[in-house]
C-alpha cells in the first residue's frame, strides 16, 4: 500500500537527519554529565531560562533540558506532584499550590534570578497623561471600577472627556496575578472588561493603535516598540523609594525605585530534583550566567550580592537534601535520569 | 421587461454575486501567503532547518519541530488509520441498522466537532496520567489520532457509500463472501476517497498546538527525539512561542516557520490529490 511506502521513507528522512546532525559543543565540555532536566511554566521567564540552558548545552551536551510552557499555574500545578525538576513562575507559590507540594512529600525553594518591570504605556499620541499614581491606577483597574470608570476624567479632572480602553494580561497568566496584587491589593481581582491577551505583543499592537488606550506589560515589550509606545512614570507616593513618579529603566528596576510594579522573576526548585547531580550543575551554571544573560534578552539582572546570595541559598538546600557540599560533584555519580 | 428578461438579470447578479464570494476567499489567502512569504522566505536556509532553539532568533532553528512534528505525524496515522477505517467498514457494512447505530452515528458526528483543547485534557489524564506516558511522543500521537479518528471514521464510511450496489450485487453474484466482496471490490473501488479523508485529516493534526501544549508537549528541545517515549515539540508550538516574543525577529523566524508548516500541508494535500486520482483510473466498471 502506498501510504506504508511514504510512512518508511519518511521514518528513513529522520533516522539519516539524526544521524547527521552531531552535537557541538565547548572543549572544557563535561561529557560525563548526564540525564534529564525537566523545567515547565511561566512564559515570561521561558526565555531566561531558555538562554542559560542554550548555553549550558554547550557546557555539558550531554544532558538533556526541556522547557515547557504551561504557565506559572500549570506549572506549579506539574511541580507540586513531582512531575518537573524546576518550574519556571513569574509569582510566588500561593498556600493551596505549596500544600499540594508538601502533602506529596515534596520539600522545595524560591530562587529570584532577575527582574521585570511590569510597564504601564500608552498611545504616543495620548499627550495629557504625564504621569500617573498607584491610587489612580487602582481607581481604574479594582473590581468596582467595572462598567463605571469608563472615561479620562473620571480618573483625574484636568484629564479630557474621553473614553478610556484597558489592556491587560490575560488573567490565567502570574503577570495579571502579579499586577492585580501590587495595584488592586488582592491578587486575581480586577474588572473584567478590559481587553485581555496572553501574547504581549497583542497588547502592544493594542496600545499602539488606540489613542484612548492604557496597558500594562512586561518591560522587554515595551523596549522593543519604543517608538510605538509611550512609557507613563508611576508615583508610588512613598518618598522611601524614590519620590515623585519613576520611569522604568534598567537602573530603577534594578534598584527598586520603580516600585511596586517591579517585579522578582522566579525558578523554583524541588527535593528530588537537587538529588540529581545534572540538576545542581544546571542551577550552578544559571547562578553564573544569568545575570549577563537575562540583560541579553531585556531582562533586568539582580545586583551581583543578590545573585550570591540566591546561590548560597540553594546550595544549602543542597546540602540539607543530600548531606553534601554541592560544587564538588564524582564524576562516577549516579544518574538518575527517568 | 419580459419575465425572461428579468430572470436573465437575476441570473448574472447571482453568478457576479458567487464570483465575489469566491474571490472574497482567495484574496484573503493570497494576502496571507504573499505577508507570509514576504516576511519569512529570506529566512529560511538549510541552517534554519538543522539549528536548535536559541535565545538569538538569527541563530535559533526548527530542527527540533519539524522532526517532533513528522514524528506525531507517523504515529497518529499508525494508530488512527487501522482503527478509523476498520470501524468505518463495520459501521457501513456489518452494523445493523438499529438504534445503537444510529446512537453512534450521531455520537460520531459530534466527536468531529469537539474542541481540540478537550482532547488534550482527555489525552492528559488518560495517556499521560492513567497510562503514565507523560508528555511523550506517544501521548501526543493518540491523542491526536483520537482528534482525527471521527474524522477518518466518516469519510471512510461516505466513500464506502459511494460504491454502486449493483458491484455487490454482482461480486455475491458471481459466489463471494461478504468479506471477499469488501476486500476485492468494496475496498478498491473506494480507496481513493478514504485516503483522501485521512490525509486531509493528518493536514488537520500538522496544525494542532492546544492539545499538545495541554499534554505536555514542550517549546524547548534541544534533541531531536529517538523513540515514542521521547519529549518533543512541534512546529505549530514553535511558532505560537516564537510569536509572542519581544523582539521582531523572532517573528521573522515564526513566518519562515509558518511557511515550512505549509509545504508539509501542502505535500500531505498533493499527496491526497494524487492518490485520489490514481484510484479512480484504476477501478475498471
Amino acid at each position: 500500500m502506498l501510504h506504508l511506502k511514504f510512512k518508511n521513507l519518511a521514518a528513513a528522512a529522520i533516522l539519516l537527519l539524526v544521524a547527521a546532525c552531531g552535537p557541538k559543543y565547548n572543549e572544557d565540555a563535561d561529557l560525563t554529565l548526564e540525564g534529564d532536566i525537566s523545567i515547565d511554566g511561566s512564559s515570561t521567564v521561558y526565555p531566561i531560562t531558555e538562554a542559560v540552558a542554550e548555553e549550558f548545552r554547550y557546557a555539558a551536551p550531554n544532558v538533556r533540558t526541556t522547557i515547557g510552557v504551561s504557565g506559572s499555574g500549570g506549572g506549579f500545578k506539574k511541580f507540586s506532584r513531582g512531575e518537573i525538576d524546576i518550574s519556571n513562575a513569574s509569582r510566588s507559590i500561593k498556600e493551596d499550590e505549596a500544600k499540594a507540594a508538601r502533602a506529596n512529600g515534596l520539600d522545595f525553594i524560591e530562587l529570584s534570578v532577575a527582574y521585570d518591570g511590569l510597564t504601564i504605556v500608552v498611545n504616543p499620541k495620548n499627550d495629557w497623561v504625564k504621569d500617573i499614581t498607584v491610587a489612580e491606577l487602582k481607581k481604574m483597574w479594582e473590581p468596582a471600577a467595572q462598567n463605571k470608570i469608563k472615561r479620562w476624567n473620571q480618573i483625574r479632572p484636568e484629564w479630557p472627556n474621553r473614553e478610556i480602553h484597558l489592556y491587560g494580561a490575560g488573567v490565567e497568566s502570574g503577570t495579571y496575578d502579579y499586577f492585580t496584587e501590587a495595584i488592586v491589593g488582592t491578587s486575581h481581582a480586577s474588572r473584567g472588561d478590559f481587553t485581555a491577551s496572553e501574547d504581549d505583543n497583542v497588547l502592544v499592537q493594542g496600545v499602539a493603535g488606540d489613542i484612548n488606550a492604557l496597558g500594562f506589560f512586561g518591560y522587554a515589550y515595551y523596549e522593543e516598540n519604543k517608538d510605538k509606545l509611550k512609557a507613563i512614570p508611576v508615583d508610588d507616593e512613598d518618598a522611601s523609594n524614590g519620590a515623585g513618579p519613576i520611569l522604568p529603566s534598567l537602573e530603577t528596576i534594578k534598584d527598586g525605585s520603580y516600585a511596586p510594579l517591579s517585579r522578582a522573576l522566579f525558578l523554583y526548585v524541588n527535593s528530588p530534583a537537587v538529588k540529581k547531580p545534572q540538576v545542581v550543575e544546571f542551577m550552578d551554571f544559571y547562578f553564573e550566567n544569568v545575570g549577563q544573560l537575562s540583560q541579553e534578552i531585556g531582562f533586568i539582572p539582580l545586583p551581583d550580592e543578590k545573585y550570591k546570595a540566591e546561590h548560597q541559598k540553594f546550595k544549602d538546600f543542597v546540602a540539607k537534601h543530600t548531606g553534601k557540599a554541592t560544587t564538588q560533584r564524582k564524576p562516577d555519580s549516579t544518574n538518575t535520569s527517568h | 421587461m419580459t419575465n425572461s428578461e428579468l430572470n436573465r438579470l437575476k441570473d448574472k447578479a447571482f453568478q457576479g454575486f458567487g464570483i465575489f464570494c469566491t474571490l472574497i476567499g482567495l484574496v484573503v489567502l493570497a494576502i496571507f501567503l504573499i505577508n507570509i512569504l514576504i516576511d519569512g522566505l529570506g529566512r529560511i536556509d538549510w541552517d534554519f532547518l538543522r539549528n536548535l532553539p536559541s535565545r538569538r532568533a538569527h541563530r535559533a532553528g526548527i530542527y527540533t519541530a519539524w522532526i517532533g512534528t513528522l514524528w506525531i505525524l507517523v504515529l497518529s496515522s499508525l494508530f488512527a488509520f487501522p482503527l478509523g477505517i476498520s470501524a468505518g467498514i463495520y459501521l457501513e457494512e456489518y452494523g445493523k441498522k438499529n438504534r445503537m447505530a444510529s446512537f453512534l452515528e450521531v455520537n460520531i458526528s459530534n466527536l468531529a466537532g469537539v474542541p481540540s483543547i478537550i482532547y488534550g485534557l482527555l489525552g492528559l489524564e488518560i495517556f499521560g496520567r492513567v497510562f503514565g506516558l507523560g508528555g511523550s511522543l506517544l501521548t501526543g500521537a493518540l491523542t491526536l489520532g483520537l482528534l482525527i479518528l471521527p474524522i477518518i471514521i466518516v469519510t471512510t464510511r461516505e466513500s464506502i457509500k459511494a460504491v454502486p450496489r449493483s458491484i455487490r450485487d454482482a461480486s455475491f453474484a458471481l459466489g463471494a463472501s461478504k468479506w471477499q466482496t469488501i476486500w476485492f471490490q468494496v475496498l478498491p473501488a473506494s480507496f481513493g476517497g478514504i485516503m483522501t479523508g485521512v490525509i486531509l485529516a493528518l493536514s488537520r493534526a500538522v496544525g494542532e498546538a492546544a492539545p499538545l501544549i495541554v499534554i505536555g508537549a514542550l517549546a524547548y528541545v534541544p534533541f531531536a527525539p529517538s523513540s515514542p517515549m521521547d519529549e518533543f515539540t512541534v512546529l505549530p508550538i514553535q511558532i505560537f512561542n516564537w510569536i509572542s516574543r519581544p523582539q521582531a525577529a523572532f517573528a521573522t523566524n515564526a513566518a519562515a516557520a509558518i511557511i515550512i508548516l505549509l509545504i508539509i500541508t501542502f505535500t500531505l494535500n498533493g499527496i491526497a490529490v494524487y492518490l485520489r486520482h490514481k484510484w479512480q483510473k484504476r477501478v475498471k466498471w
